[in-house]
């Protein structure tokens, strides 16, 4: 690249400034909606002329998004680590040994993430209403590993080829069998890729409305992104606008956090896993 | 021009390739398997076996499943008249109007927004790739409507058009409801769905922009080509492959849209997705055969467009990039 003048880094600038309104509005403008007090609510004003926490203070003082939010990060732990640790091993098996049926397997995942997920919902909504699993965290948290699977065993095997293996293979000269070589030796150098599968899996799970909203029907294991849209205010005749926004700002937090802190990590996933030709 | 003619032709003998290796280690191996080999081959399916199992218990099942149920008259709400009645719940789905309507609305959301977004998609994915200030800022920003959750999203969306409470309702004409009038409501909802999947497609694109020689850009550069004559003769090539990946995602992806227009119209005034229609019937109609046929129907769909796309494209679309080096 030529040296970078002053015009071209006015250019530039510009440009991201454009990406970055574009991309931050509709966040802003939620949050600002939950800040506002019921009277302005309505002005249609982008900042809030009156700020109040009154819409934070009642969703946590209702079990139903207390209850939807613990479900919520339940249901996404658990998925993400049960996604996380199958797929490491299958991505590793992939990305290291040689076995037959290897290519199978990254067809069907393959398959799986074209997958409609609608296609699903009728099956398992039957299924899951027959074995007990209709309306429980198991419900939903089956699916999840399901589709989280592809996303993980792609991003995993992606990192993997990246890692020295000649290190292995001086454990196992060193008389450690090949199970021994992947826990001691590969599994923490492995560490960094894994974490950032962790997330992008738990995005996922957190990100899901259409398995939740179909295959539960009480608190019980309603997740915030279907509560959110069944929320009816404190009561029946209220607007529930400010509380809806609340909870809106409380669930996309952890997307914020992860996004600052882990930027680059989530930039190298989503962009290694998906083209290496 | 040579990278355009030789990328396709290399990529394609590495795939033949690595398709042939296998074969002749295996049969290499069938000979005489060391103790080492067999533990190897133990130890892969072992540690593929669970992720396997749970992959295909939870798809393949159902959906043969959904294909069994399709052929029954079965409604939850009369569970006493369940009757196998073969294929008549495919005729009565379609003959239906309504399933028509929403399958021309997936259709025209999808193929909407996926061109935006490749348009988009690709303007991003230079932006952060080659801007020269703030990398870091707009990669970040540009990841936040990836990860939001998507019903978030649209609650933002359907209050910004919302007449009195919005900052935009007054945009598209003084008075008028945006949410309440079919064309704009679909113009809303695709403007989501650009919106919140535009990044994805702009990261898939940005490791195809990564492949790209810089100094095959610079040597263009200096021989004369103007910047279109950049993009289009020495960049477009050798994304080609990346491209289709970012288009075939998309599109399957797009071809399920269901939260943001749950959220921003329910589906009101002929703007249901075939996923949302499939959805009423089962959890609102709990109408299980019915539900079932549009499962399969779409099914299908999307199998007939990832076929179209894997024969259209060969060798570059994504079934044959697993063979990993």
């Amino acid at each position: 690249m030529a040296a970078a003048t002053t015009s071209a880094k006015v250019k530039w600038g510009v440009l991201d400034a454009v990406v970055v309104v574009f991309a931050l509005i509709p966040v802003l403008w939620i949050a600002s909606l939950s800040f506002k007090t019921p009277a302005t609510l309505t002005d249609g004003n982008f900042i809030p002329r009156e700020w109040t926490f009154d819409n934070y203070k009642l969703i946590f003082q209702t079990d139903q998004f207390v209850r939807a939010l613990i479900n919520s990060i339940g249901i996404a732990l658990i998925s993400t680590l049960i996604a996380v640790v199958l797929g490491t091993m299958a991505a590793y098996a992939i990305s290291r040994l040689d076995f037959p049926g290897k290519q199978l397997l990254v067809g069907v995942s393959l398959l799986i993430a074209m997958f409609p997920q609608v296609s699903l919902v009728s099956p398992l909504f039957n299924i899951e209403r027959n074995t007990g699993l209709f309306d429980t965290w198991p419900g939903l948290i089956l699916p999840y590993i399901t589709f989280a699977l592809p996303l993980a065993i792609y991003t995993l095997s992606a990192f993997f080829k990246q890692i020295p293996w000649d290190l292995e293979k001086a454990a196992k000269m060193d008389g450690a069998t090949q199970g021994e070589a992947f826990r001691r030796v590969i599994a923490p150098l492995a560490a960094p890729g894994v974490f950032t599968t962790a997330i992008l899996v738990f995005i996922f799970c957190w990100n899901d409305f259409l398995f939740a909203i179909s295959l539960t029907s009480t608190e019980r294991s309603r997740t915030v992104p279907v509560a959110l849209s069944f929320f009816t205010g404190a009561s029946q005749f209220e607007d529930p606008t400010g509380a809806i926004s609340a909870a809106a700002v409380v669930i996309t937090i952890p997307i914020i956090l992860f996004v600052l802190f882990f930027q680059k990590r989530i930039v190298a996933g989503l962009t290694s896993g998906a083209v290496k030709g | 021009m040579s990278i355009s003619s030789t990328t396709p032709a290399t990529s394609a003998a590495a795939d033949a390739e690595e398709r042939a290796i296998p074969k002749q280690r295996g049969r290499r191996r069938r000979v005489e398997l060391s103790e080492g080999k067999k533990q190897e081959r133990k130890l892969g399916w072992l540690l593929c076996a669970p992720a396997a199992i749970v992959m295909v218990a939870v798809t393949a099942y159902p959906i043969l499943y959904s294909f069994w149920l399709s052929l029954q008259r079965y409604d939850l709400k009369f569970p006493d008249e369940r009757e196998f009645v073969w294929f008549s719940n495919y005729v009565t789905v379609l003959t239906n109007g309504y399933w028509w309507t929403a399958f021309g609305v997936t259709m025209l959301i999808t193929l909407v927004s996926v061109v935006v977004e490749l348009v988009l998609g690709m303007g991003l994915a230079i932006i952060m790739h080659r801007t020269l200030v703030g990398r870091g800022l707009v990669r970040t920003s540009a990841l936040i409507p990836y990860g939001i959750v998507t019903v978030v999203a649209a609650f933002s969306w359907r209050y910004a058009w919302t007449p009195g409470t919005g900052y935009l309702a007054n945009l598209v004409s003084p008075e008028g409801a945006p949410l309440t009038e079919r064309a704009s409501a679909l113009g809303i909802i695709i403007l989501a769905e650009i919106w919140k999947t535009t990044p994805f497609m702009a990261l898939l694109l940005m490791a195809g922009l990564a492949l790209v020689p810089d100094d095959l850009l610079k040597a263009a550069s200096m021989d004369g080509a103007t910047w279109w004559q950049r993009f289009t003769k020495v960049m477009l090539p050798v994304m080609k492959p990346a491209i289709l990946v970012a288009l075939l995602f998309r599109t399957l992806d797009a071809l399920r849209v269901f939260d943001n227009i749950y959220v921003l119209t329910n589906g009101a005034n002929e703007t249901s997705s075939v996923s949302m229609i499939a959805y009423n019937n089962l959890i609102k109609g709990l109408n299980l055969g019915i539900g079932s046929t549009m499962s399969v129907l779409i099914f299908l769909t999307v199998a007939i467009i990832a076929f179209i796309f894997v024969k259209l494209f060969g060798t570059a679309a994504p079934g044959s990039d697993e063979g990993r080096r």
